[in-house]
């Protein structure tokens, strides 16, 4: 080991090769924010954005006569007419089915306007329910086969399709010639066809209409919320209790009613009863759909997305025939636009998250001095055998009690990885009892001055316990970063508190970019991501006192309640923060260049402080740290079980003053009892040690100590 | 709860259905051949046997890709323009045998291209043959063929029996339909391709594990089943002296699909046999000679002919039912 430090310092002195240049590059353009906005719901609506432009630059230099004011009028309303039927199309897909009936009814709806106004001479406004219904009905059927029936979608809606053609094919024999002889004269009808609002044409204001409510369904309510679930995982959603039957057979009927909205509008616009409209109508659409990025299977997609694809689809057709091209270009082009689109879906968007949470990690560059040599007896940490014989309790009863804490009575207290708060009673401590169950992993404890125990519950936030057990949330939000990209509100790994005199509690949050389980990825960017966070129990405030500190853990309150000392685990040094007096709001180091990761800091009897040290530092990970592209390139392509991690397994017990100062060490240099440390509470005379990764808490006795001292004599005074 | 007659029908299997749809293929066929005046003479009976040929070969082509799990939608439209762009080519001067070569060399190609999407990009064939339809009759009208219908060329000499020839009788394509129907039967029945076919039809991921190739395997059903396809559309070219291509457009590949279910090979892959082909393919046959000569307008057949599919889609969901735990995220 002695040489391993010996090389490190060698190496420390000098510099890598144009360091300088990896420093500045990564402390001036930081990359986190491309993970950051790649993870984000909305980017996945960039692809389809930019495709949407690239084919209007593409049209507007090929085709330049589609872009006259009367074509794009005329544009507006088959946008507003296929836009409909996407969505339709677009809601069946995220619930994980298709509809190729989609053509098929909108023919029937387009013939059954036509008959009702030329020949029956309706009102429109009779017209248009009467149109919807049915097509909402024809989409019941295609509901009740599909979602009670089980039957498979893209058949059955393709039965559908040929059967309502046929139907179609049917009537249009018998009514063609009356609707094209009678003359239909009614001013709503000719301003569904033909009328704007304020320049904007009538079917693109119905389609606004419509897509405004129907992304407020999807994404603000429960139905849309099920329709979501049902796609994402059928059998999930069956369990959670939703209707899927009912909520899939919905999905049908409002497809068909769109289709049927749409195509009133378009008989209301062209009077055609002709045999094409809505034919090959179900392939653009499902284009459509899939090109703006609704994922096969469902569970994925937006309104936002169906119309950028329907702009997309609808340009490609009427480009190429602005163009001139022969008969068969426009089907080759939606067949090659089809394929590529579901081949970037398949292998991508599915793929996706996998994707990102390799991307996501931006490694920053961290230099930090060598450390001084534990094995050198001269150094302040050196090592020594004082853990060798802890007496241990609840071996193998508990598992990971990182912190440790007694009351006011001597009952000690840990957290453990099933979501407990266990008590041991004192004074003997034997027997461990579940004292409140919360749910996650409770990490720091501390008590206040009425005897409520407070604890950092990772991914949770802070929660308190009551002496009766009785849990209660105190907080797990706090104000969010202004620019943050992220949403930092939430508390992800609130990590270690401490409570002031008055009452406020301080926290440290590990970091906003990951959870607990995720630690390594946040040891291996050792950035700024971690935060400390005040919480006012007096009128039930949070907000962030203290940004960007790296990976900051153990909180520690002063006597003088003025001030506390936090450790930042990755950075090694713990510093003081004022956050009352005349320095208030002022930073200042205490302790640099640890040897170790700092962990939980705890005040001693004598007046100076107890810190753990959860982790010796490794030269290879500190070489690293001058390398972010290293650790860029480790996290892209080494499984993260490969991966150079801060060692967690061997730490030690250090006493330090106020001033910064190494009073005394402790380890287990044997590594058998108790090396792995993560808190500490000095106790009657004896120290007792918590280890996230232990299966006990270890107890030794400190010769020199105060006999009577404890923690919350020394926080609330005698009682 | 099902019915108890259902539970009976499953119980029994493949051989029910394949037995039910052969009992009312030949109540049909006698119900025809009583009620209706002009279907039972040898003339009406070889129109009609050369009339389901083509779609009795097709649906050989189209079973072995349901046996092995996946569907082709673009058997109609490769078959009408690989066809048609070869009549053009002899049209336009090229020696027959080398026009030939260039159609089974594109037709392979397509199947090379459908299998490659299906097998190696994961793509739910559907959606990838959906596509790849569009694509191919797109490609072949905008760079490939001028015009809709391609007439047969003068100096085809022996191909043109494919449609035209009897042999003791029988009518030239139903004995191409037979000999395929027979290589295709023994090759899925006795040939290490054939049960590797079922094996990965029936469980993919299972398949893959015991070690069959299950990619080259599916790319090699896609070629096979191309080839096939090109057969199938010489012999309608030569059979009625064009090839339409607006054919892609029409409801024969829905027809396909009808005969494949109907007959009783499961969409979910693994089930069945040729011998359901040719007995879906005699009842349908049958049916719509029917209707034909019942003078039952082309509209309503059309109608018709979606409620049977229905029909057969509902019973085949019942007779296999698709599992929950191996269906897959868009498996629709």
């Amino acid at each position: 080991m002695g040489t391993h430090f010996e090389a490190d310092r060698r190496q420390s002195e000098g510099n890598l090769p144009f360091e300088w240049l990896t420093r500045l590059r990564y402390r001036r353009f930081s990359t986190q924010m491309v993970g950051e906005i790649l993870s984000k719901q909305w980017a996945d609506s960039l692809v389809p954005a930019a495709s949407m432009v690239f084919v209007i630059i593409l049209f507007m230099i090929l085709a330049p006569g589609l872009f006259t004011a009367a074509n794009l009028s005329d544009m507006g309303r088959q946008l507003g007419e296929f836009g409909l039927v996407s969505i339709g199309m677009m809601i069946v897909m995220i619930g994980g089915g298709v509809d190729l009936s989609v053509g098929s009814i909108f023919a029937l709806g387009n013939l059954t306007a036509l008959a009702l106004t030329s020949i029956y001479d309706l009102p429109p406004l009779l017209v248009l329910p009467i149109v919807v219904c049915l097509c909402a009905f024809v989409g019941l059927i295609n509901g009740i086969l599909i979602g009670y029936f089980r039957l498979r979608a893209f058949l059955t809606t393709l039965v559908t399709l040929i059967t309502v053609r046929a139907l179609v094919d049917v009537l249009l024999l018998k009514f063609a010639v009356q609707i094209s002889a009678s003359f239909y004269d009614n001013p709503i009808w000719d301003f569904v066809g033909q009328g704007d609002v304020l320049g904007i044409p009538f079917s693109m204001v119905v389609l606004i209409v419509i897509a405004a409510i129907t992304h407020v369904v999807l994404s603000r309510t429960r139905l849309g919320w099920h329709i979501m679930a049902v796609g994402g995982s059928r059998r999930s959603a069956f369990n959670t209790g939703i209707a899927v039957r009912r909520t899939i057979c919905l999905t049908y009927v409002v497809s068909g009613a769109l289709a049927g909205l749409a195509a009133f509008l378009y008989a209301a616009r062209l009077g055609n009863s002709g045999s094409y409209p809505g034919v090959g109508m179900e392939i653009f659409a499902l284009t459509a759909v899939i090109v703006g990025g609704t994922s096969l299977g469902g569970g994925r997609g937006s309104v936002a997305k169906a119309m950028m694809g329907s702009i997309i689809v609808l340009l490609i057709n009427l480009g190429v025939v602005q163009m001139g091209l022969q008969s068969g270009s426009g089907q080759l082009f939606l067949g090659l636009v089809l394929l590529t689109a579901i081949a970037v879906d398949v292998r991508f968007v599915r793929n996706k998250d996998k994707i990102l949470s390799r991307l996501y990690m931006s490694p920053t560059y961290f230099r930090l001095p060598a450390p001084s040599d534990p094995d050198d007896p001269s150094s302040p940490y050196a090592m020594n055998d004082r853990l060798r014989d802890v007496d241990l309790i609840g071996l193998s009863q508990l598992d990971g009690a990182e912190d440790v804490i007694f009351d006011a009575d001597d009952n000690l207290y840990c957290g453990d990885r099933l979501g407990n708060i266990i008590r041991f009673d004192g004074p003997d401590y034997k027997t461990p009892k579940v004292f409140a169950h919360i749910g996650g992993h409770p990490l720091g404890l501390a008590f206040d001055r009425e005897g409520v125990l407070y604890t950092c519950v990772g991914g949770m936030g802070l929660y308190r316990v009551y002496p009766d057990g009785r849990v209660e949330k105190a907080t797990d939000q706090t104000n969010r970063t202004t620019f943050s990209i992220i949403d930092d509100s939430r508390m992800r790994l609130a990590d270690d508190l401490d409570i002031a005199p008055d009452g406020r509690i301080f926290f440290s949050e590990a970091t906003v970019r990951y959870d607990m389980e995720n630690w390594p990825s946040d040891a291996l960017e050792s950035r700024g991501n971690g935060r400390l966070i005040c919480y006012d129990p007096r009128d039930n405030s949070t907000r962030t006192i203290v940004r960007k500190r790296v990976f900051p853990n153990g909180v520690c309150v002063e006597p003088n309640g003025k001030s506390l000392l936090f450790a930042e685990s990755w950075a090694c040094r713990i510093s003081r923060y004022w956050f009352d007096g005349d320095k208030a709001g002022q930073i200042e180091p205490v302790l640099e260049n640890i040897i170790g990761y700092p962990d939980n800091i705890n005040r001693a009897s004598d007046g100076n402080y107890w810190m753990a040290i959860m982790g010796v530092r490794s030269p290879a990970l500190d070489l690293a740290l001058r390398m972010p592209s290293v650790r860029r390139r480790m996290a892209l392509e080494v499984a993260p079980d490969e991966w150079l991690y801060p060692n967690i397994n061997t730490g030690c017990v250090v006493k330090f003053t106020a001033e910064g100062k190494i009073l005394e060490t402790l380890w287990d240099r044997s590594a058998e009892n108790h090396p792995m440390i993560t808190s500490m509470r000095e106790h009657k005379g004896y120290l007792y040690l918590g280890g996230i990764l232990n299966n006990r808490i270890g107890r030794v006795r400190l010769p020199d100590a105060d006999p009577d001292w404890t923690g919350p004599a020394s926080y609330w005074g005698q009682r | 709860m099902r019915p108890i007659g259902l539970n009976l029908l499953r119980s029994r299997k493949m051989g029910t259905q394949e037995m039910i749809v052969f009992l009312i293929f030949v109540a049909l066929f006698a119900g025809f051949s009583v009620f209706l005046p002009g279907f039972l003479n040898a003339n009406n009976i070889a129109l009609l046997l050369q009339a389901v040929s083509v779609l009795g070969i097709l649906s050989v082509a189209m079973g072995v890709i349901v046996i092995g799990g996946a569907i082709d939608l673009s058997i109609v439209a490769l078959m009408a323009m690989s066809v048609a762009w070869t009549l053009q080519l002899i049209n336009g001067g090229m020696p027959v045998p080398a026009a030939l070569a260039i159609g089974l060399a594109s037709v392979a190609l397509v199947g090379l291209i459908n299998g490659f999407l299906v097998a190696y990009v994961e793509i739910p064939p559907l959606f990838s043959t959906l596509a790849t339809a569009g694509c191919i009759y797109g490609f072949g009208r905008f760079v490939l063929i001028s015009q809709d219908t391609v007439y047969l060329p003068t100096n085809l000499g022996v191909i043109e029996e494919l449609g035209k020839g009897r042999v003791f009788g029988v009518p030239m394509p139903v004995i191409v339909f037979a000999v395929i129907a027979a290589v295709v039967g023994l090759l899925l029945k006795y040939t290490k391709f054939g049960r590797f076919t079922y094996a990965a039809g029936d469980n993919r991921a299972a398949a893959r594990i015991t070690g069959v190739p299950v990619r080259p395997l599916i790319v090699a059903q896609f070629v096979l089943s191309a080839f096939i396809a090109f057969i199938a559309g010489l012999v309608q070219a030569t059979a009625i002296n064009s090839m339409n291509t607006r054919i892609t457009d029409s409801l024969l590949v829905y027809e396909i699909i009808l005969v494949v279910v109907l007959g009783g090979i499961g969409l979910s892959g693994g089930k069945g046999g040729i011998r359901n082909v040719v007995v879906g393919t005699l009842l349908i046959g049958t049916f719509l000679n029917g209707m034909t000569i019942m003078d039952i307008q082309f509209t309503t057949q059309n109608a018709i002919k979606g409620l049977i599919l229905l029909t057969a889609i509902v019973i085949d969901q019942i007779v296999n039912p698709r599992d929950e735990q191996t269906s897959q995220q868009g498996d629709i």
